[in-house]
């Protein structure tokens, strides 16, 4: 019996509703997904059309060079009788108002809004530099006890478990911490304990006084570093482990020793990935605002953290023949606090009164963090791009 | 009976496993094993996954200790008489007379050179011209060298899998070793590199004493001297290799070498 020829469909779907409802699903996750890429795409956009043109001109060199070389200064705007305004420094006001003579009609001052924000940039590179120093140390030696030494059990659980923790301690406790551990208590070498001194021990020739590194550089940078320290002991363990087995095994039948074993044959293969996430951790480091709050930034610092009023070392030298002082004066840049772009954002939109010229700045600012924020992030990507293709077994 | 060499003029035994009992945690894996190994014999050890065959040669050289909460419960290990599980025994320097290959080709991913010389650079000698002497020499003796004496400094990854097998055997003989563990050296590789290979140990045999483990048992005809059969960690059987094959003394030796035990 041949099959009846039907108009009817065997295959249409039922009626039940299954249909409409993988619709509904498909689209409502669907949609969610745009909205992510919508946000991300408008909040670049936003600080791009807003923060390019602080950045950039239609003149050559095309960079705003004063805004990238110039420290923040209080910005001067004088209104003539027609409605011109001249935007000018501190200096340039007097000059502007004399010339205008009674042309003048008004003058506005703006905190911080003039000049440019070079301050900030070297402070948060300053800081970045602390900090991921002292995070890589640190992170890198935990990873290779976690990942090589450490045998597994109830006790490296509990450590996996801190720093895990730790990961999710909000920034601003890390802030406190830091003026707690290292802007009020860290130790230093005094030849007399100031009278906050927690604790002192004469050592003869000098004394350990544990009376803090005060608000400067190196406080700020240590207490980024914690911040940061989770990110890189998690990925720096993740690269260790991601080595082969057979390397160490091989290693070791060899005659090497654990540490040899380690250095030779370990660590080559896992430092692009440990330095890959420790980019990572610059950007994280870079742009967290409160541990830096208590512990290194300043709201306003008309100076770099070089310059300082000594007296010049004498002119006949090259720095080798004035090396102790060199050096000391080197150091001297991380005893310094510092301005630092999160910070400066922050001051710019939240503590000074809000008009156009303050709105320019805060992009500006908001714009230049993005750029660099953004272009770490590359070349972290590029970076394991080519180490990849380098390393592979 | 079947011995179709003449015996070895030196019949002592270089390692002597005396009632061997391992385990990993409260899992045990071996369990009272006694076999002598004989001076420059090669001997094969043979069984189904899971004998235990590689974790004995494992322990030889000591490298199982890298594997957490392996131990060894009861018996000695001894080469020329020392037990090397004693304190005294520095695992360094056993390792140094004790070679090993993998079954996996693993070569670092550094050049051929400092690939062949790994074990005499953490052994601290620098100085250059012995490095290449030892180089030259260790990649001769493991039928390498023609193939790669113009391209010692690039990268050892680039070599086929039977080169790298062969690197790797030439960077164990690179510290002279007296012994050579060879943990299914073969495995990896198709069916010529595994005939260089095994040619490899035909050269070789007679300046070192091989113990090898292998799930060939063509490979285990083909190039002991002496064959040992394990199963689920015991030592079933050891006699001359032909003795095995052709006249196996325990019926389950000879169900697993005709394929009817797995």
């Amino acid at each position: 019996m041949s099959p009846v020829p039907t108009t009817e469909n065997p295959f249409a779907g039922d009626n039940s509703g299954i249909q409409k409802r993988e619709t509904i699903a498909r689209w409502a996750l669907r949609v969610g997904s745009y909205i992510v890429v919508i946000i991300t795409v408008a909040i670049m956009l936003h600080i791009f059309i807003k923060g390019a043109p602080v950045t950039f001109q239609s003149k050559w060199p095309f960079v705003n060079t004063q805004f990238l070389t110039e420290l923040p200064a209080t910005l001067h705007v004088i209104e003539d009788k027609q409605g011109n305004h001249y935007e000018t420094d501190v200096n340039g006001a007097d000059a502007i108002k004399k010339k205008l003579g009674d042309n003048f009609r008004a003058e506005k001052t703006i905190s911080y809004s003039g000049g440019g924000i070079l301050g900030p940039i070297v402070g948060t590179a300053l800081l970045v530099i602390v900090s991921v120093g002292v995070a890589l140390f640190l992170g890198v030696a935990c990873a290779i006890y976690l990942s090589e030494y450490a045998k597994h059990g109830k006790f490296l659980e509990l450590v996996r478990l801190a720093i895990l923790n730790l990961a999710g301690v909000p920034s601003v406790v890390f802030g406190l911490f830091g003026l707690g551990a290292f802007v009020l208590t860290a130790p230093v070498f005094v030849d007399v304990p100031a009278d906050r001194s927690v604790f002192a021990i004469p050592l003869g020739f000098t004394t350990l006084s544990f009376e803090g590194w005060d608000t400067c550089v190196l406080s700020g940078g240590f207490t980024l570093a914690f911040v940061i320290l989770p990110v890189i002991i998690t990925a720096s363990e993740q690269c260790l482990q991601a080595v082969p087995q057979g390397f160490r095994e091989t290693s070791m039948a060899l005659g090497a020793t654990r540490w040899q074993t380690i250095r030779y044959s370990v660590l080559p293969f896992a430092t692009p990935g440990i330095l890959t996430s420790s980019i990572l951790g610059i950007a994280r480091a870079a742009g967290e605002t409160a541990p830096i709050m208590f512990t290194a930034a300043l709201a306003f610092k008309d100076k770099l953290p070089w310059q300082k009023d000594l007296p010049p070392l004498p002119a006949d030298a090259s720095i080798f023949a004035h090396w102790d002082q060199s050096v000391s004066r080197f150091l001297g840049i991380f005893t310094e606090s510092v301005q630092a772009l999160p910070y400066h954002i922050y001051t710019l939109a939240a503590k000074i009164p809000q008009n156009e010229y303050a709105e320019r700045a805060q992009y500006g600012s908001v714009f230049v963090f993005l750029v660099l924020v953004a272009s770490l992030a590359a070349s972290s990507v590029l970076l394991r791009k080519r180490l990849r293709a380098k390393y592979r077994w | 009976m079947a011995a179709e060499t003449p015996a070895p003029a030196s019949a002592e035994p270089l390692i002597q496993v005396e009632k061997f009992n391992y385990a990993y945690g409260d899992h045990q894996v071996l369990f009272d094993v006694d076999l002598n190994m004989r001076r420059e014999d090669v001997t094969a050890l043979i069984g189904p996954s899971g004998c235990g065959k590689s974790t004995l040669i494992r322990s030889i050289n000591r490298i199982n200790d890298l594997v957490e909460s392996a131990r060894v419960v009861s018996g000695q290990i001894k080469i020329d008489g020392v037990d090397i599980y004693t304190p005294e025994v520095d695992v360094i320097s056993l390792r140094r007379n004790v070679g090993m290959v993998f079954q996996k080709y693993n070569p670092f991913p550094r050049s051929i050179f400092e690939n062949a010389v790994y074990g005499l650079r953490v052994a601290g000698i620098k100085d250059r011209h012995d490095l290449e002497e030892a180089a030259e020499r260790s990649l001769k003796a493991a039928a390498l060298w023609d193939e790669v004496k113009d391209r010692l400094h690039q990268m050892a990854t680039g070599l086929s899998g039977g080169q790298q097998q062969r690197l790797c055997i030439a960077r164990a003989i690179a510290l002279q070793p007296r012994i050579l563990l060879m943990d299914e050296p073969c495995a990896a590789l198709d069916p010529i590199a595994t005939a260089r290979i095994e040619e490899l140990i035909h050269q070789l045999r007679g300046q070192y004493t091989f113990v090898i483990v292998t799930h060939n048992m063509e490979q285990a005809k083909r190039i002991a001297d002496r064959t040992a059969f394990f199963y689920k960690g015991k030592l079933i059987e050891e006699d001359d290799t032909m003795t095995i094959f052709n006249h196996p003394g325990n019926p389950l030796t000879e169900s697993y070498i005709t394929g009817r035990l797995t």
